[in-house]
């Protein structure tokens, strides 16, 4: 990556809107977090020019560790074109010339991401970068911070399981939806940010490094590449990603492309009718595409 | 003759009452010995230390003076009077057994289990615990029907019979026994007498004090008089 | 019998110390606090054995420390002074030298704690089985069912009604409530129990219900149990040995009936006169 210190429309700002001093603490901080996996590093923050709880942290991570020649893809809730995304991935085409940008999944090099982790596969040469509004999950059982970094450190999560214990003895299950505490090489226990139980799985031996800002938090982690990343269970209560089948008991299809093992979201109609469509809007678009192909029309 | 169970040399016991700066003598220069199989029985006046020395022996007072030498089911000699505190309480639970005339027990403890209470300390099986404490209390002629009862609402006899079958059933080697029939109409006393001698030919060792002299006269086999410490008179005169 | 607890010259003192503070405070003088320095001696030289499954009374009136020794060995407050030994099988713990990972091993392990305000020993924001479920996830138990089980039949054990296993403990009266922080601190079946004051302050009737199940839990498990109280009932119906505090400081030690009818220390003779 060059550092050059590059303005954009003539204006006074640095590469990347970070000078390198943000930047270098950054990718300390990164370092810090992939050696120890799971544990939250704390970071002198910055501010940045939209207010807190719009992705600031992620933000700050992709600023700080992409250069000219990459490819940025940013997603809300899997989709390209949400608001959000957009106004991110303008800022970063505006603050960072040479970078290029792309809907594609499998064309990035990082993805920045809020609430949804692709359902393609990223390989070791992608980074995925999550948006994380509270990264400590301890903090519903536990308001001292100091409470907590013993509780992290001596990896004493019972409180939290007493949590799940009192939800399977009222609702016979866990009714955590998002943000499921995920144990991380069998140590320290984090909060993935809000993204459904569906994709936790992804985050357990994956190829690709998956990284955690929490701007308002000042807090960054990470889950290297092949690391164990275990939902918290019961040995006799297993986790298990949502179900998406209908009261007949089949798996429901995403209406637009026909996928069968996608997250759907779940749009409502105005006479009350339910739709049920793909989540990742690029995963969507790729089915499209190879059916397509499989019924030989051109591309 | 095989060696006594019990040698008491030179017992003495004062209390010292710091508040009211007094000495209370209690008993004096008392020696005997105890035999296994026999009984050996303290008479005197009140206030010559019967009961003292038999709460000496047990360690509920600590003896002031001389030497309390007890011979345990091994073969050690030991000297109550300077043992620890946990030889003493493992004495206790395993072969020293005291029946005084009170009865302290659980408020609600059923009587069966008070009763069995000392086999439940030595590990033996509750149903069999139980079992030998309902056979005890039937010796006692204690009805049945109060066995699931605590015995907190007995009569001053059925607790009585209760506390000795307690002090009984697990055949301690050396029991002490404190006017252990004195609350006790004639039929049931006559029937404890007999389990004590029923004890003696089992050969436990007892020291007791006895209220009728005639009890004395028929269970001991040996018979110690003790006489009031000096200078108690005194005190007595001054107490009325 | 074997060893299970070796205390040696604890002592806490509260503020800055200094080298009279010792001989300034302790029965003679008549107060814990220092006329030098103003620091207050809660507890100094204590030391005391207990044996694996016996129970030893801590007896003494406001002030006497006898709190602040059990606070200290369950690691709630660190003393200024003193050692003990917790003898665990093969191993031994120099419980003050240990790092507080390891305190608190042996906390969630090896000890049972019943404090006198049940909100010390209770998350009152979560229901009496969920906290007995805290204390076994604590000790690495992870079956959902196992837990469940368990945590019902100790609250069975210590007679809290099994419809009220999911209630919170803010709707119980005080003695259900004691009743389970004891089926809390059981829940490891822990070697060593401490025992502070439990049942001061609860009816009489609840107290003898309470007194009862610690000492039938006592023969089943055969717990050793550390009993800190100020009344001379408890301690008559649950030890076998005792020790008395006064302003800090042991005055005297031995088998229970022995203080209780034969106590020697001038002090102790006016505190089991003065029972009612």
């Amino acid at each position: 990556m060059n550092a050059m210190p590059h303005t954009t429309r003539g204006s006074a700002y640095n590469f990347g809107f970070l000078d390198e001093y943000a930047k270098k603490e950054i990718r300390r901080a990164v370092l810090k977090a992939i050696a120890i996996p799971g544990y939250q590093v704390p970071y002198a923050s910055r501010e940045m020019p939209m207010g807190r709880g719009f992705g600031t942290g992620g933000l700050q991570l992709t600023l700080a560790l992409i250069g000219p020649g990459e490819v940025v893809k940013v997603i809300d809730q899997g989709s390209d074109d949400s608001v959000n995304a957009v106004n991110l991935r303008q800022f970063i085409e505006m603050t960072c010339p040479g970078i290029a940008t792309t809907t594609k999944t499998a064309e990035s090099t990082l993805t920045q991401s809020r609430h949804r982790i692709p359902e393609q596969p990223l390989t070791a040469a992608q980074i995925l970068v999550l948006q994380v509004p509270y990264p400590d999950p301890l903090v519903v059982v536990e308001p001292s911070e100091d409470k907590r970094k013993v509780m992290h450190g001596e990896a004493d999560y019972s409180r939290l399981l007493v949590k799940l214990y009192e939800d399977i003895v009222q609702f016979d299950e866990i009714t955590i939806s998002h943000r499921y505490p995920t144990r991380i090489n069998g140590h320290y226990v984090i909060d993935p940010s809000p993204i459904p139980r569906w994709d936790v799985p992804r985050l357990n031996d994956a190829a690709a490094l998956t990284l955690f800002g929490a701007g308002r938090e000042k807090k960054i982690y990470a889950v290297p590449p092949h690391t164990r990343a275990e939902p918290l269970a019961f040995s006799d209560v297993p986790f298990r990603v949502e179900d998406f089948r209908d009261a007949a008991g089949r798996r429901r299809a995403c209406a637009r492309c026909g996928c069968t093992d996608s997250f759907l979201d779940e749009f409502v109609g105005d006479a009350g009718s339910k739709t049920y469509q793909c989540s990742d809007s690029d995963w969507c678009d790729e089915q499209l595409l190879q059916a397509e192909h499989a019924q030989g029309e051109p591309a | 003759m095989t060696p006594p169970i019990l040698q008491v040399e030179g017992y003495g016991k004062h209390f010292e009452l710091h508040e009211q700066n007094k000495l209370i003598p209690s008993a004096h220069n008392v020696s005997f010995t105890v035999r296994a199989g026999e009984l050996t029985a303290l008479i005197g006046p009140t206030g010559a230390g019967k009961s003292s020395v038999l709460k000496g022996i047990y360690r509920t007072y600590l003896p002031s003076a001389g030497r309390i030498l007890y011979r345990d089911a091994m073969g050690h000699e030991l000297d109550l009077a300077r043992a620890s505190e946990h030889q003493i309480l493992d004495l206790r639970r395993r072969e020293i057994g005291f029946v005084t005339q009170f009865l302290h027990c659980l408020p609600r403890q059923p009587t069966l289990d008070v009763v069995a209470q000392p086999l439940f300390g030595l590990g033996v099986a509750r149903p069999e615990a139980r079992q030998r404490a309902a056979d005890l209390l039937s010796a006692m002629s204690l009805p049945e029907r109060l066995w699931s009862v605590s015995p907190a609402t007995f009569s001053g006899g059925e607790r009585q019979r209760v506390n000795l079958a307690r002090g009984f059933i697990a055949r301690p080697r050396l029991l002490l026994l404190d006017e252990p029939t004195a609350s006790l109409d004639p039929a049931t006393a006559e029937c404890v007498i007999r389990l004590i001698e029923g004890l003696k030919a089992e050969g436990t060792a007892m020291l007791a004090i006895f209220h009728h002299p005639e009890t004395t006269r028929r269970l001991a086999d040996q018979v110690v008089e003790l006489a009031p410490p000096p200078a108690v008179e005194a005190m007595l005169k001054e107490y009325a | 019998m074997n060893r299970i607890l070796e205390v040696r010259g604890l002592s806490r003192i509260y503020g800055p110390g200094c080298p009279h503070c010792v001989d300034t405070t302790g029965p003679e003088a008549d107060t814990n606090l220092c006329p030098h320095c103003g620091s207050i001696v809660a507890i100094h030289d204590v030391s005391f054995d207990l044996f694996e499954g016996e129970i030893l009374g801590v007896m003494g009136e406001s002030g006497s420390g006898k709190s602040t020794v059990v606070k200290a060995l369950y690691f709630d407050q660190a003393p200024t002074g003193g050692e003990a030994i917790f003898f665990d099988g093969d191993t031994q713990h120099e419980l003050f030298a240990l790092n507080a990972a390891r305190q608190r091993w042996l906390r969630n392990h090896r000890f049972g704690m019943v404090y006198q305000n049940p909100h010390l020993g209770l998350n009152f924001n979560i229901s009496a089985g969920g906290n007995i479920a805290e204390r076994l996830l604590m000790s690495d138990l992870m079956d959902y069912g196992a837990i469940r089980e368990r945590a019902k039949a100790l609250l069975a054990r210590t007679e809290v009604l099994l419809s009220r296993v999911d209630d919170l403990p803010k709707h119980f009266s005080g003695g259900m409530q004691q009743r389970v922080q004891i089926a809390k601190a059981l829940a490891t079946q822990p070697p060593l129990l401490f025992l502070d004051e439990v049942t001061t302050g609860l009816d009489l009737s609840v107290q003898a219900r309470i007194l009862d199940l610690i000492l039938e839990i006592q023969q089943e498990l055969k717990t050793a149990m550390v009993v800190v109280t100020h009344d001379l009932g408890v301690i008559r119906l649950l030890t076998g040995r005792a020790i008395v505090m006064k302003y800090g400081r042991v005055i005297e030690t031995g088998l229970t009936d022995q203080i209780l009818e034969d106590p020697q220390h001038a002090y102790t003779q006016r505190l089991v006169a003065s029972a009612l």
